[in-house]
């Protein structure tokens, strides 16, 4: 590690790598932190993504894919299963071996990753950020940079540090619980929604398979409705009433931010990222592929920035964010807030109606339309989309 | 005053995406608050998915003045 960088990245989630990797091949000097001691690990995520989004980055490959999807089975309160006619193709990574693979291919285009570091703050001059200050085997550091990609995922303080509000609100935050599960009977192609407030309130629990029969098996709950009950209750009475012979092979929390876009994601010196600038598919609470398409954004401008010595470039990726999926998750978001007044009976009228229709008519604009029905100021909502 | 109850903490950083006032340090192997900060506003609390946090005394402070 030397003390002067041209880009530091805090964070080598996929966000973080992706922005190393694209600032590198620009021709910046970049540096990597990551607080833990190993990239990849721990993993805090469902792992699930789609093929289209996947293939923008990186092809498939069996070290870092642990299972092919290609159906969706999406269950009621009441335990109606909709399979919605779906075609396109998915995947559940193993993030350990898929965080390793992006910092392995960011290193080879020359970004230095330093592991077990720990960054506590920001060093701003006249009102620019300048860099960071880090511990480092008992030692604190200062190192500074021309740019630094705040890529530190849901618990985020860089920009905080900086002046950048990114508190997630209680109604967005997901509180998770999740394990992955051995001798766990599921088909092995496809992803399982469960829905309602038994399983998971203001939020939905998951069950992608991981082959061999073993699982992630987790849910979100709406961190203002977790009061009485927190996830990992909700998981343990989920684990004893479906899959009491299964085994645990690992537990873990987290937090996931689905929420709209930060509204400012950047400031003279610094840009966010990923979960640490709320860029989440605030629906699905999938955020890997659109803290990509964040990270390979910040990336190439922090370079453009570096070449051309112009911090004003650095509204470029804010706009071209925002012009893209920043604009789509903002629809998204609006429907979300629709989503979160159904209770457990207009779920379970929404699945009764579709599952009458021939097994070719299940598809998702079906499921739509019927949620329409029942729930006819929706309509509005999603007019509201459009105007 | 609050209580963390290291034993059940799994490092995940959801209470310190909620945190308001940002007194929530974590690292790869230790969190810990700044009590003169926290405000007890109770939200990390609420959204710990691993319930780590106990609040002895539930009154709201007033922000402190910086």
């Amino acid at each position: 590690m030397k003390d002067s960088y041209d880009v530091i990245v805090v964070g080598g989630g996929p966000a973080g790598s992706t922005a190393a990797k694209y600032a590198a091949m620009g021709g910046a000097k970049v540096l990597v932190l990551e607080k833990d001691r190993e990239i990849g690990v721990p993993v805090r995520c469902g792992e699930a993504v789609d093929h289209e989004g996947l293939v923008q980055f990186i092809q498939p490959h069996k070290k870092f894919v642990a299972a092919e999807i290609r159906n969706f089975k999406l269950i009621a309160p009441d335990s109606t299963v909709v399979q919605p006619n779906i075609k396109g193709l998915g995947y559940v990574l193993d993030r350990k071996f898929f965080d390793y693979e992006l910092a392995r291919i960011a290193a080879n285009e020359g970004a230095e990753i330093a592991t077990k570091v720990y960054v506590d703050g920001v060093i701003k001059n006249d009102g620019s950020v300048t860099g960071v200050s880090v511990q480092y085997h008992g030692d604190r550091l200062f190192l500074k940079s021309k740019i630094v990609i705040g890529a530190d995922g849901v618990e985020s303080r860089v920009g905080r540090w900086a002046g950048i509000d990114t508190t997630v609100s209680m109604h967005d935050m997901e509180s998770a619980a999740q394990v992955t599960a051995a001798n766990v009977d599921v088909e092995e192609d496809t992803c399982y929604f469960y829905f309602g407030e038994r399983y998971a309130p203001g939020g939905y629990l998951w069950v992608f398979p991981k082959g061999n029969k073993t699982a992630n098996i987790g849910l979100g709950v709406a961190a203002d409705r977790s009061k009485q009950k927190h996830a990992l209750k909700f998981l343990d009475e989920f684990m004893a009433e479906r899959f009491p012979q299964a085994s645990v092979l690992t537990k873990i929390a987290g937090g996931v931010p689905c929420a709209e876009t930060l509204e400012k994601t950047t400031m003279p010196g610094l840009m966010l990222v990923g979960d640490a600038a709320h860029q989440v598919n605030p629906v699905s609470g999938g955020g890997i592929i659109s803290g990509m398409i964040a990270g390979k954004m910040a990336g190439k401008v922090a370079a453009d920035i570096v070449k051309q010595n112009d911090m004003s470039l650095i509204g470029k990726y804010e706009k071209e964010w925002q012009d893209s999926l920043g604009a789509r998750h903002h629809r998204y978001y609006k429907i979300k807030k629709v989503i979160y007044k159904f209770r457990d009976n207009d779920l379970d009228s929404i699945a009764h109606e579709i599952s009458k229709l021939p097994q070719k008519q299940q598809t998702l604009g079906n499921i739509f339309k019927q949620a329409v029905i029942k729930h006819p100021t929706l309509i509005l909502d999603v007019m509201k989309l459009f105007f | 005053m609050i209580e963390i109850h290291e034993d059940k903490c799994d490092l995940c950083g959801c209470c310190v995406g909620v945190c308001p006032e940002n007194c929530i340090d974590l690292t790869e192997n230790r969190i810990s608050i700044e009590h003169e900060i926290c405000t007890n506003c109770r939200k990390c609390e609420w959204a710990c998915p691993f319930e780590v946090f106990e609040f002895k005394n539930e009154k709201v402070r007033l922000k402190a003045a910086v």
